[in-house]
Parts: C-alpha cells; structure tokens; sequence
C-alpha cells in the first residue's frame, strides 16, 4: 500500500468517524442530553481508575473471543447470529461442570469447566450448522431462534433445577465457592486468564485463517462452493467445523462470564456480547487486526454508559446507539465511495 | 362455543401486529429486497406511537408517528441498501440493533408512564348476533386495519398495475429495466411502504396489544418471527396472514399451557415461540432437500401434494440492481 492511498484512507476513516459523532448528537439532542458532557461522563467513566480499567478489560476478553471466532465462518461467507445463544450455552455447560464440586476445587476443575463450556458453544453451534447444511434453514434464524431457546434454556434452570435453595430469581444459582473463581490480575476484577485465552484466541485464528491449508480451503469454499464440491474440499463438514470452532470460542467467553466475572450463572450472563460482536467484526470488515482495538473502545463504551443513568439521567442503551451508528456511518462512507467511483467510471 | 369465540378473539388481537408487520415485509421482499430490521423497527415504532400518543393525548396521532418512524428505517436501509449498494443483510441487522437500542434510549422518560390507548370500536347491534357479535361486537381497531390490510395487499399485488411492476422488480429486474420501469425507485417506495406498515405494527403493540412503554415491552422478537412468518407464507399475502394467525395461536394457548403446566417457569413460554419457527422453517424446506425429493419422484402422487406446498423466493431477492452496468 503506498502512502496516498494510507492517507485517503485514514480520510474516508475520518469521515465516517465525523459522520458517526454527528448522527449521535442528532439522535441525543431530543432527550436532553448535553453533547459533550455525555462523551465526558462516557469516557471518564471507564477509564477514570484502575478498578474501571479493569472491567472494561474483563469486557473486552468475551467480546474479543466472540468477535475473533466470527471471522471463522464468515470466510466461508457464513453469518453466526446464534453468537449470543452459543455464550449462554457455553456459560450453561461450565455452571454444569462445576455443580458436583460447590464445596470447591482446584485448577483442574476450572479447566475441566473451560472444555465443558467450549463443548457448549460448539455443540449449538453444530445444531444451527446441521439445520443450514442439511434442514435449509438459514443460518440467521437458525442462528437466531436458538439464541432464545438458550435464554430459555437458561431461565428454566435458574427457576427450576438449580434454583437457589429456598428462592429462584432473576439473581441466578448459587454463586461458586471462591476456589473456583478465575484468579484476579492484581486488585482488578479481570482475570489474567481470560486475557491470555482471548490473545491465544488472536494469535491461534490469525495462523488458522492465513497460515494452513484449511483456512486457504474454507476460504474457497465461502468463494464459490460449487467448485468446492467439484475440487472435494467437502463444503458441507468445513462449513460445521467453521461453525464449531466459533461455537466454542463463544462458549469460552461465556466461561469467562461464570468463572471471572459473576460467579454464577444468571439470566443476562452474557450481557449481549454476542450481538455487539457481530458488531464489531462488521466495523473491522472481517480484518483480524483490528478486532482488539474495536472491542476495546466498544468495551469502554459499555463501562462508561453504566455513569450516564447516575450523572446525567440518562438511559445507558446510549452505548448500543452509538455503536450502532458508528458501524452503519463506516458502511455509509463506503457505500459513497463506491458510488463515486462508479461516477467516475461512467464520464 | 362462547370460549370458542372470545378465542377467536384472542387470536385476532393478538396476531393483528404480525399481520401488518409479515405485509410490510412480503411486500418489501416482493420488490427485492430484504429488511432485517423489523424488530428493532416494530420497538422503536412502538416506542414513537406510545410517546407521540402520550405528548399530544391523541392515540390515531401516535400510530401515524409509528408509521412514519417504520418508514423512515426503512428508508435508511432502502438508500443503503439500493443506491449505496451495501449488503442489505449487514445493514438491516445493524438498524436492528440500533433502533432496538434508540427506543429504550429515548424511551427512558416514558417507561411505565400512562397513556391513552386506541380501546375498543363497538359495532351498534352487532353484540346480539350469536358468536359473530362476540368476535367483532367489541374489537380493537387494529384487527379491522390488519383484516384490511390483507385484502388491500392481495388486490394490489394481484390485480394492479402497481402489483404487476412490484412483482416484476423482484423477479427479474433486468426485464423490468428493459421495459422502461425505474427498478431501483420502485423499491425504495416498496422499502418505505413495507416500512410504514411494519410501522403501524409497533403502534399496534403499544398502543392496542400490549399497552404502554417499557423495557421489555413485551414486542421483543415479534419482527424474528415475522421475517420467518413470510418465508413460511411464501411470500404471497393471504397464505403470510394464515401464518401470523398461526402463530398468535400459539401464543394465545401458550397462555392456557401454562395453567396445564404449573411447574414450567413463565418465562420459558414466551422463548416457545423460536423452537416452532425453527421447526416450520424446516417443514417449508422440506420440499427441497434432496432425500424427500428423490422420495417424490418415485411416487407421483406426491408431486401435486408438494406442488402446493414448495414455495418460490422473488427470483432477485437481496440482489443488487445497477441499471449503469447495462442490459
């Protein structure tokens, strides 16, 4: 890439950014809110200290697992809704594993519950893969639809089976024993655990996709999977293995939610992770690289909102809003370039 | 016969909204194109007609509100969508989230507020016919409007002009282009119509099924269901609305299964709805997978029987249009 091409770039970029700042002020003018004192209380409320710092890291490890496992079926030209629904089964499976040991247990137990919540999210994530492959159901319903069976699932266990002894609530099962509790970074509530699971994750889709033959194949299968058929790179089984690693990236960050951050299982245990990962890998356009970055500044957004309703009054689904806004201002800007250069082609 | 009747008007209540919102859609997708965003559209309409309807103490005023916001979403996606030529799937499910998130953002000041609702429309002397007057001698005004609705699309479709043309952008655009009709114009008036319509069925829910605004509302996954709802119509109007009156059955005995099955949870009946739209998506597929088809065929009989039952997508649905790259 040469240098001018850096710079229009980092143009469009900037555009799309203006674009995306301006929109958000427009849709929060009319209630009420004072433009710049929001993106104050935003910012300042997830970066002002350590403690904050650290949550908005312990966002960052499931949305990152997410976002990085979705670019997993999205090379072979597969859209993974179920995200959301394979976190909850992922954090269902790891609560599972860990409910013979509540009076605690060791290492091993906590790494028993991280393979059980990886089975979890793959195993949901082969259901909506086998509906596509063979039922013809589209993946976004499929997807879709069993993300709340999943909440479903989750609830009636949380009201039924492992219900509290003596009251069932929305404040979910039993917490765990503090031995099984992923060990904290220093005074912070992220675990170093979940941090070094999610740059494993980084590192270990970066050589799947660009470095062996299977992301080479799945990548031709996304391409044009009628000569897939015919060349015998079987498009059926890589299609579900592309689903089943992503599945189980998603049911690792939903471990991450029962181990390191609520201790238990409850019913907004995945805390839409899900969706805002799909987010983010549309606003990255499918570019591993800039995956952590977005989901840190998403992270620190979903932080920050948490002051708006004890600041200023205001409902904290502004951090959804403006995430929103950003990825459809960058799909904006380059829906215009593409329309000027078709102009330019045509004079 | 009575519990048969005030059923019946159950139902309709309850699947009036899903009429409206599963029209919107199959005439969007008639035209080509597809619009992911109808649930975060059917919350964020609700939210405006709740609102509007409670600032202006006029509910008529509030519907109008919801039919414009429904409309204005789908014009974003229709610009995006048709003249930008950004992936109408990527964009619809970005304004799904978005709109889903603005309603509960501007909302905020109208959670759990009183507010007028449209009530009942009383038909003079039609409460004294036997089991008719009991469905419609009390009604809400949205089950005329989705009645209405059904049989406009159908004749708009069927026996216009316009329905002729909407059909022919979906199916082949080129052809359409080449006899002089402004493919891409007409879908973005399809995409704001259909919009207006999905509108209409926020307003709907907050102004006549569920009344009020709140997180939840009680909408939440109403558009999932009805995006699948007109697959499993086939895109034609009449079959779409038989769907949506399906499924409020299935919501309104959900009501009764509860009361069979007291030690099921209450929440898991409202996730109910999802397994069945995965498994009526499956049964309308059924027809094109390729062991049931091998069955077909050596067994003739069936080949009417299936006729009747396989659908067709709009041949160009979700396609891009760009009447510069020529014929």
């Amino acid at each position: 890439m040469n240098r001018e091409s850096l710079l229009i770039q980092t143009g469009w970029l900037a555009l799309a950014l203006l674009l995306a700042l301006a929109l958000t002020v427009i849709v929060a003018l009319p209630s009420g809110a004072p433009p710049l004192k929001t993106i104050y209380v935003l910012f300042q409320g997830g970066l002002s200290s350590w403690s904050k710092v650290g949550r908005v890291l312990a966002g960052w490890v499931p949305l990152t697992l997410c976002s990085v496992g979705l670019l997993i079926p999205f090379t072979a030209r597969l859209w993974n809704i179920g995200v959301e629904g394979q976190v909850i089964m992922g954090a269902i499976f790891c609560t599972a594993a860990l409910r013979p040991f509540d009076d605690g247990g060791s290492a091993w137990v906590i790494a028993l519950a991280l393979a059980a919540s990886v089975a979890g999210g793959a195993l949901w994530a082969l259901l909506a893969g086998l509906l596509r492959v063979f039922g013809r159901v589209h993946e976004i319903f499929s997807g879709l639809g069993l993300n709340f069976v999943a909440l479903g699932v989750t609830l009636w266990l949380i009201f039924g089976p492992w219900k509290r002894p003596g009251v069932a609530s929305m404040s979910g099962t039993q917490p765990l024993d503090i031995s099984l509790w992923l060990p904290r970074l220093g005074n912070m509530s992220v675990s170093w655990v979940g941090l070094a699971l999610a740059v494993a994750a980084l590192i270990l889709v970066y050589i799947l996709l660009h470095r062996t033959k299977w992301g080479l194949k799945l990548r031709a299968v996304g391409e044009n999977p009628k000569a897939a058929t015919l060349f015998s790179l079987g498009p059926r089984r890589r299609l579900l293995q592309a689903f089943m690693l992503c599945g189980g990236l998603a049911g690792l960050a939903g471990a991450t939610q029962v181990l390191g951050v609520y201790h238990r299982l409850l019913p907004n245990i995945s805390s839409g992770y899900g969706y805002t990962a799909l987010l983010v890998s549309m606003m990255a356009s499918f570019r591993l690289s800039l995956v952590p970055f977005i989901c840190l500044f998403f992270a620190i957004l979903n932080v920050g909102s948490i002051q708006l309703p004890l600041q200023l009054g205001l409902d904290s689904s502004l951090s959804g809003v403006i995430q929103g806004i950003m990825v459809l201002s960058l799909f904006i800007v380059q829906g215009l370039r593409l329309w000027l250069k078709q102009r330019k082609e045509t004079d | 016969m009575d519990t048969f009747a005030l059923t019946i008007a159950a139902i309709l209540m309850a699947g009036a909204p899903l009429v409206l919102a599963t029209l919107g859609e199959t005439l969007t997708e008639k035209a080509g194109i597809v619009n992911l965003s109808l649930d975060g559209s059917i919350l964020l309409a609700a939210m405006a007609a709740f609102a509007c309807s409670a600032t202006f103490d006029s509910p008529w005023l509030g519907m109008l509100a919801g039919a414009a916001v429904g409309a204005a979403i789908a014009g974003v996606l229709g610009v995006i969508g048709i003249y930008l030529g950004q992936s109408q799937l990527a964009v619809g499910f970005i304004l799904t989230l978005l709109s889903r998130d603005l309603a509960y953002f501007l909302g905020h000041n109208f959670s759990r507020q009183p507010g007028p609702d449209l009530g009942l429309w009383t038909i003079p002397g039609a409460g004294d016919v036997p089991f008719v007057g009991l469905i419609f001698g009390s009604q809400s005004p949205v089950v005329y409007m989705s009645l209405g609705a059904i049989a406009f699309c159908w004749w708009w479709m069927f026996r216009t002009e316009g329905g002729m043309r909407l059909r022919a952008v979906g199916e082949s655009p080129r052809a359409a282009f080449g006899r002089g009709i402004r493919v891409r114009l007409v879908r973005l008036y399809y995409c704001l119509a259909g919009g207006a319509l999905v509108g209409l069925a926020g307003g709907a829910y907050s102004l006549a099924v569920k009344p009020g605004w709140g997180r939840p509302q009680g909408c939440e996954g109403a558009g999932w269901i009805a995006l699948a709802i007109v697959i499993f119509g086939g895109w034609h109007p009449v079959r779409t609305a038989l769907g949506a009156f399906f499924f409020a059955a299935l919501q309104v005995s959900g009501i009764h299964l509860q009361e069979i099955f007291p030690s099921i949870p209450a929440p898991v009946f409202q996730v109910a709805p999802f397994p069945m739209m995965i498994l009526t998506l499956l049964a309308v597929n059924m027809g094109r997978m390729g062991w049931i088809q091998d069955i077909v065929r050596r067994y003739p009989v069936l080949k009417s029987l299936s006729k009747g039952w396989s659908i067709e997508a709009p041949a160009a649905l979700g396609q891009d249009f760009n009447p510069k790259k020529g014929l």
